[in-house]
């Protein structure tokens, strides 16, 4: 059967491609601390030698839309386009083109249709920064064969906290049932507290430093149940009115399972929002 | 209410560079256009099916040809979809970085939780 060699949940700042590739006066003053931790964040990923990367994201309205849409969508297709006219024009994200893993995801789409979980598919899916910004930071040779899984944290109605939970404790076994020697990690990225076309946004820091703080313990320490009992759609509201990004950070943990520490534990304070990375090894960390 | 049909607007413009030139130089008639030739395609069919019946209100009309992004967030556009916009259309009129981004949160300051509901 399939490992999971390493499991990573990260915010997704579409800035930190332009921040890190500027030189000279172009080059904002965090820059340089910024690249520093995601270097140490991808070390993490390159020291678990994966196969294969199952990466959960959100799209951003580009391909899902209001007429159709989705709440937990997989990718089944020989190969991904990603980002979009309009990631390019504000955040100057490049064009990419990712390879899939087809046996992965019809793996995926079976055994989660069969545990309960109503997965919606697509053979024809470009990607955006919530899947290419972790492939930039963690993996810049965008080399790996991915399956890329979307849910809805933007569209109203969404799916409750606990069902993100489900889902990722969900695909954590069914990986780990896949018939195959390969070596798989599951990222994912979410947000902290984020707020975005209203009044809290592009602040100093993000819109909710206490929630932030908790949010990190919830993660860092697995505690799923803590987590729980304070996090609702209502609740998310509270923290920054793009805050029901939190609940892919909610999915990771149920992929790491409950109780499970974090091997890496790395925040930056940034203006707008905190960044976080987070890696597990189920299986120990690597030599 | 058309939440659905202002949101429907944000995306479908934000996505057409072409689009988002006309809205920033000529919202009014830009609006009006939009409303009449596209408000009723099905986004996502093969091939020009349209709808019958989706048409904006009063007050959103009036919103969107006054580029009015406080207005916009009250009656509960997305505010994603209204922010990513704005920035294609303004940021480029503002020297500092971010400070359209900046201006933007201000024009809001007089809203306090829970914010107008979103919902479609």
């Amino acid at each position: 059967m399939a490992s999971i060699v390493a499991v990573i949940a990260s915010t997704h700042h579409p800035f930190y491609y332009r921040a890190t590739t500027a030189t000279g006066e172009d080059r904002p003053p965090f820059a340089d601390e910024w690249q520093r931790k995601i270097l140490a964040f991808r070390e993490t990923l390159t020291r678990a030698n994966p196969d294969v990367l199952v990466m959960v994201g959100s799209d951003h309205f580009h391909q899902l839309w209001l007429d159709n849409m989705p709440q937990f969508l997989v990718g089944k297709a020989p190969f991904y386009d990603a980002n979009w006219y309009n990631e390019e024009r504000e955040f100057g994200l490049p064009r990419m083109l990712l390879k899939g893993q087809e046996d992965l995801s019809g793996h995926l789409l079976r055994a989660g249709l069969d545990a309960g979980f109503d997965l919606a598919f697509s053979n024809e899916l470009r990607i955006d920064h919530s899947i290419t910004c972790p492939i930039i930071t963690l993996r810049p040779e965008a080399d790996l064969p991915i399956v890329p899984i979307y849910t809805n944290i933007f569209a109203p109605p969404l799916p409750q906290p606990k069902r993100f939970v489900q889902l990722g404790a969900a695909i954590r076994d069914i990986v780990e049932s896949w018939p195959s020697h390969l070596r798989v990690a599951i990222i994912g990225t979410g947000h902290l507290s984020l707020e975005l076309g209203g009044p809290r946004q592009f602040g100093p820091h993000g819109p909710d430093p206490e929630f932030d703080q908790r949010a990190v313990e919830w993660i860092a320490n697995g505690d799923l149940d803590g987590c729980l009992a304070e996090v609702t759609l209502d609740s998310l509201h509270s923290p920054g009115n793009a805050t029901h990004g939190f609940m892919d950070f909610m999915l990771m943990m149920g992929v790491a399972g409950a109780g499970a520490k974090a091997h890496h534990v790395d925040t930056l304070d940034l203006f707008h929002t905190m960044e976080a990375y987070f890696t597990w090894y189920p299986n120990g960390a690597p030599a | 209410m058309s939440k659905y049909l202002v949101d429907k607007f944000l995306y479908t413009v934000d996505r057409d560079p072409e689009l988002v030139e006309r809205y920033r130089s000529e919202p009014a008639e830009f609006v009006t256009w939009w409303e009449a030739e596209r408000a009723n395609s099905v986004l996502n069919c093969h091939t020009g099916e349209a709808s019958t019946w989706l048409r904006f209100t009063d007050d959103e009309r009036d919103a969107l040809a006054s580029h009015d992004h406080v207005r916009l967030f009250e009656l509960g556009a997305h505010p994603f979809l209204t922010l990513t916009l704005f920035i294609a259309m303004f940021e480029r009129d503002h020297d500092e970085p971010l400070a359209y981004q900046k201006q933007y949160g201000l024009r809001l300051a007089h809203f306090s939780l829970p914010y107008p509901d979103i919902a479609t």
